[in-house]
């Protein structure tokens, strides 16, 4: 009774808060569906293909999970989410996941009430201009104005920055990421400033990339990564795992190509456990022993994704940086499965 | 015998509630009353006692802590340092802001487009009927939207302007640029202006403290400061409009004795423009014309484009559903009274303005004030166009990056809710004035 009226009394608010259910483990079983909240389109990380198909780097994620626990990557509802959207969906309990390039802060962590868990990329806020401008450093921006995506940690930084270095700027605040892309083209703007990774994906969707530039300051650490609402840990650790057997399959030299004939059984007992070949590590989970062998198979590995998605021979053409395996000088360090 | 009897007296029993028609509806009434009430205390009582579960309880408190995000567009001072609520202060000043610019253009515009709809030249009245019927058909979204993307689109960016054939210039004597990131104007300049007055200065804190030399305090004293220059321009315009007036009246009472009219336009004139001139080369009035300076150009006004495509598409949208109502209003009133009035040898025009408007206008307020209710409200849209409003502030960035979102939305009905019911209060008592007084 309490739960039903608390619904219609948070509707009737215009609020949507966290219903503590039975399970989202559960519930994502008996639905039959993932529901994933990605981003409205950013190329690479989440954006519907000519024939409509979502793809991206945090796509795949919400893939790998999907097969994981369904058995089935395509069995996903996309849900579309603007930087001001995407937490109340969340809370609510509209989407089961978010994996739209959000930053890890104290805030949303603490007082929003997320589990963030893990970080699948290791981002910082830049600038892009025109060549054109003749600009080299962000501290040469005194009195420019600025496009901004609004409701996002981007916006807090800005300000942080412009203040440290005592010099002033004009914000422009857009919505979404095209309405910045319109602006900034027209000139309506001097610099457009976004996570790293993102500004990329931008740029290599303009139809001559060449005649803009990524000033060198990063200004802020934007550690990227899925989310899922406080207090349902066996639904987090479902989600944190199954990032990081995608983070150690790349450690192990698990790839999509080879997984079929490692999970005969190989020397490794951690490649073993990994693939449910050894131990019970997926029943822990409430998931069965080949889970993480789904998730793999799904799209591959962290590196295989990183180079399909956004790697150097895609147009966005990221460098690995600090998304390099811990063993090759990078951040990523999964958890040892054991 | 008598027959006549005293009727019986009734005693009042409970079922007559329900069985007497005369105790019926108030039954019903009360009956319902309390169910709503008791569902209300009841939604009520679970959001609060849910959001405390899920550690979220309604508080306040956040409004103190520092916005840490920037506005562009600020009637007040404002940086990055200062609260939530100066945040959503200076969000409902621009709120205002348009919401009063649009209200004045789209009654202009409504008031002609409505009367030349009514126009016996066939091509002016069918051109404002394609206006109304353009305008009133397409979401307002939309035109703000569109209104935005050609103001992008069309006009040059600031670098245009640069170098020496420049691909832009400016227009009207080098004193107004038209950018693609607004419109920079004139602005008034005082060379021996009085300074500002803080409101509600806070005396004890280090901002309001008179500096050594004597100068004026800083800009952070009070919570907004009015330029006594301002006031001062303001308080001579309005002595010379109420001389004005008494002149008008002195006219009006000799014309009704006499029946000649004195010439009195030249001492109005004199009354209102003369004070206001001195009193403007007093303080030492020049204007600061706008000059590119590094990116953007600096001195002016800035007029952002974002407040432009708000203001004309909502004053456009709004004065077609103006326009109609001023048609309404205009054919409610008896033809016999135009042609009375052509028959006492008043030319159109005055027919117009003398005879017919002043009676529309009875028909005409009270849906009138619908519209300026409506203007306000969509004003919320501005967050399309990157509009700094209420809803973009309070509502948008601080319930972005604070996660209240009951405590932010509830205080943003509030607040519609008291600038609409202000409009309201003002309108109807204009319609106090201007109705017919019946007897």
């Amino acid at each position: 009774m309490k739960k039903t009226v608390l619904v219609g009394a948070l509707a009737l608010a215009g609020l949507s808060a966290g219903v503590a259910s039975a399970g989202t483990l559960d519930d994502v079983k008996a639905r039959g569906t993932l529901n994933c909240g990605v981003n409205t389109g950013l190329t690479g990380f989440a954006n519907p293909s000519a024939s409509g198909e979502w793809e991206g780097f945090d796509v795949a994620i919400c893939r790998a999970v999907a097969a994981a626990v369904l058995s089935d990557a395509t069995a996903i509802e996309f849900i579309p989410t603007t930087g001001k959207t995407r937490f109340t969906a969340l809370a609510s309990g509209e989407i089961d996941m978010l994996a739209r390039n959000t930053t890890w802060t104290f805030t949303r962590d603490v007082d929003l009430k997320f589990e963030f868990v893990g970080v699948n990329y290791y981002d910082g806020q830049g600038f892009m201009v025109p060549k054109e401008l003749g600009v080299s450093s962000a501290k040469e921006l005194d009195g420019a104005t600025v496009c901004i995506q609004t409701g996002t940690t981007t916006e807090l930084n800005l300000a942080d920055f412009f203040r440290a270095n005592n010099i002033s700027y004009e914000p422009v605040p857009v919505e979404t990421d095209n309405e910045a892309q319109q602006q900034y083209l027209a000139g309506a703007c001097d610099t457009y400033t976004t996570d790293a990774s993102g500004l990329a994906a931008v740029r290599a969707t303009f139809e001559s990339p060449g005649d803009h530039i990524l000033l060198p300051e990063i200004i802020s650490k934007e550690p990227l990564g899925p989310l899922v609402r406080h207090g349902d840990n066996e639904w987090g650790d479902v989600v944190r795992w199954t990032l990081n057997a995608l983070i150690s399959a790349e450690e192990l030299g698990v790839t999509s190509a080879n997984i079929e004939e490692l999970s005969g059984g190989t020397n490794n007992p951690e490649i073993n456990r990994l693939l449910g070949t050894e131990g019970s590590l997926g029943e822990m989970l409430g998931l069965d022993g080949e889970w993480a062998k789904r998730a793999i198979m799904a799209g591959g590995n962290y590196g295989e994704l990183f180079e399909k998605n956004i790697g150097e021979a895609t147009p966005i053409g990221l460098a690995r940086g600090l998304n390099a395996q811990w063993t090759n000088g990078g951040l990523l360090y999964s958890p040892p499965f054991r | 015998m008598s027959t006549m009897t005293d009727p019986p007296k009734e005693s009042f029993k409970l079922g007559m509630l329900i069985y007497d028609t005369r105790y019926r509806s108030i039954t019903i009434q009360i009956v319902a009353l309390i169910g709503f009430l008791i569902l209300a205390g009841w939604l009520i009582n679970n959001t609060v006692h849910n959001l405390a579960v899920l550690g979220k309880p309604i508080d306040f408190g956040f409004l103190n802590d520092p916005a840490g995000y920037d506005i562009n567009q600020r009637l007040i001072d404002y940086n990055s340092q200062n609260s939530h609520w100066r945040a959503a202060f200076v969000g409902l000043l621009n709120t205002l802001l348009v919401a009063l610019l649009g209200c004045i253009t789209a009654t202009i515009v409504g008031v002609v487009v409505g009367v030349l709809r009514l126009s016996n030249n066939w091509l002016i009245a069918r051109l404002m009927t394609i206006y109304v019927e353009i305008f009133r058909n397409v979401p307002v979204l939309l035109w703000i939207v569109f209104t935005m993307a050609i103001l992008i689109e069309t006009l040059p960016a600031p670098r245009d302007f640069r170098g020496e054939n420049p691909e832009a210039s400016m227009m009207l004597f080098d004193s107004v640029a038209l950018t693609n990131r607004g419109v920079y104007i004139p602005e008034p300049l005082f060379s021996r202006g009085l300074g500002d007055l803080p409101i509600l200065p806070d005396r004890a804190s280090d901002a309001c403290a008179v500096p050594e030399d004597g100068g004026p305090v800083s800009d952070a004293c009070g919570v907004f400061q009015v330029s006594l220059d301002m006031l001062l321009i303001l308080a001579v315009l309005g002595a010379g409009l109420y001389v004005s007036g008494l002149i008008r009246k002195r006219a009006d009472r000799i014309q009704n004795e006499t029946g000649d009219r004195p010439t009195t336009w030249h001492y109005r004139l004199g009354v209102v423009a003369i004070p206001l001139l001195i009193v403007l080369v007093l303080l030492g009035f020049h204007v600061g014309l706008p000059a590119l300076k590094g990116f953007n150009f600096q001195g002016g006004i800035h007029l952002r484009n974002s407040l432009i495509a708000l203001w004309l598409a909502l004053s456009l949208y709004t004065a077609a559903f103006i326009a109609e109502i001023v048609r309404a209003g205009i054919l409610a009133i008896s033809k016999g009274q135009t042609e009375a009035a052509a028959a006492l040898g008043l030319r159109p025009n005055r027919i117009m303005s003398m005879v017919i408007l002043p009676q529309a206008l009875r028909v005409i307020i009270p849906p009138l004030i619908s519209q300026y209710l409506n203007l306000t409200k969509n004003s919320s849209l501005a967050i399309a166009v990157g509009y700094m409003d209420l809803t973009g502030t309070l509502m948008g960035i601080t319930l972005n990056q604070t996660g209240r979102e009951l405590e932010t939305v509830l205080m943003g009905m509030l607040v519609y809710l008291s600038i609409s019911l202000s409009i309201s209060a003002a309108m109807n008592l204009y319609n106090q004035r201007v109705k017919l007084v019946e007897r």
